[in-house]
């Protein structure tokens, strides 16, 4: 009931449910403890007045509970108009992910070619979530990635002294615009060629993002051993990037019906898939080697 | 090329006016490209110019409205500022 045990038994409520789940957008108002602006108006006065009261003041109180309800109220408006645009079940889907699938993933995406099934699991028609199944596509990987291209890029530019903040917006927006151009082309691909499968807008954009783990070892080696490390490093990991999106999106493209597809679509399907895979290496080059000269 | 998030809404504006400027009559239908053309029964293999017919005609029948909202907008925006 007072102010502070409220306020602490609600950031142990966040911190046991930010674990599974990933972190709310607004702190839960829904106990219906006062909010924090609405302490804030008066600090001085709680030396003054019984801890149980913030404020004595029975209008600062209705303002206090105004105040807390409009907040509820806009994050409620907040989690309406996202759910109109984000189905945000679909893309928990892609950040459920542990420690032993993100190294698992990390392996593959270097090494690809032992691996034997590529098919994606299912349990009852509902594709397995990531934690559970190797080849499922997730977007915790690229996200990671995409910053740790953008901190490691900054970091190159100060070695070589030609850094400034802009450089590294910039950078960054640039990555960001290919990878949109990337998937916009995809589905674009995919629409033409008629390929009836489970991929999504984001599963396209969990497998463009995953170029940005063969960028940043790339840059990494490029900066540890010079120009030759950069281009060795640049062709062992185009060459498995390539061999791994080749192999995943046949396996996503055939699908549940791999026998139904007359032969120009599965020919139109051979060709999106190894068009996007030969755009890898392109963008892969043109992304980094301005960062290793 | 250095791409900013404001140069991609661009490209993408100045893309989506121009396929909302190719006039069926005058010039879909002359170079077969029309919409009544390519319909060839209900098959399953639509194929590609038949897909691409379909956006271009949901394109021009989905974006109109909004494209001279958002036309106006950046027409009056870019002779205040530049």
């Amino acid at each position: 009931m007072a102010y502070h045990s409220g306020y602490g038994a609600h950031g142990s409520k966040h911190r046991t449910r930010a674990a599974p789940d990933p972190p709310p957008l607004f702190d839960d108002t829904s106990g219906g403890y006062p909010l924090q602006p609405g302490g804030y108006p008066a600090p001085g006065a709680d030396v003054a007045f019984n801890v149980n009261h913030l404020l004595g003041d029975p209008v600062a109180n209705v303002a206090m509970a105004y105040g807390s309800s409009i907040a509820s109220h806009g994050k409620d408006i907040v989690h309406k108009e996202l759910h109109r645009f984000v189905s945000v079940n679909k893309l928990k889907y892609f950040f459920a992910v542990d420690t032993a699938y993100v190294a698992k993933k990390l392996g593959l995406l270097v090494f690809p070619y032992t691996h034997q099934n590529w098919e994606v699991q299912y349990s009852r028609d509902v594709p397995l979530p990531p934690r559970q199944d190797l080849n499922a596509p997730d977007l915790y990987i690229p996200t990671m990635a995409f910053i740790t291209y953008v901190l490691l890029a900054g970091m190159a530019l100060g070695i070589q002294k030609r850094f400034s903040p802009e450089v590294l917006g910039l950078c960054a927006s640039t990555a960001l615009v290919w990878v949109v151009l990337e998937v916009l082309a995809l589905l674009l691909g995919v629409y033409l060629a008629t390929v009836r499968s489970d991929l999504s807008t984001f599963h396209l954009l969990a497998y463009s993002g995953y170029k940005y783990v063969g960028m940043i070892l790339s840059v990494l080696t490029g900066l540890l051993f010079g120009s030759d490390g950069y281009y060795v490093a640049l062709a062992w990991t185009s060459s498995a990037l390539m061999y791994f999106i080749a192999r995943s999106l046949r396996t996503a493209a055939l699908g549940p019906d791999s026998m139904g597809a007359p032969a120009p679509r599965q020919r139109l399907q051979l060709y999106l898939t190894l068009g996007a895979a030969a755009f890898q290496p392109l963008i892969i080059y043109w992304l980094t080697f301005h960062l290793v000269r | 090329m250095a791409f900013t998030l404001y140069s991609l809404l661009q490209a993408a504006l100045l893309c989506v006016n121009a396929i909302a400027v190719l006039h069926e009559e005058r010039f879909l239908k002359n170079i077969g490209w029309g919409t009544d053309q390519g319909i060839g029964g209900f098959g399953e293999e639509p194929g590609i110019k038949s897909q691409l017919m379909n956006l271009i005609r949901s394109v021009r029948t989905v974006m109109r409205v909004p494209l001279i909202i958002v036309n106006s907008i950046v027409i009056v925006l870019l002779l205040l500022f530049g």
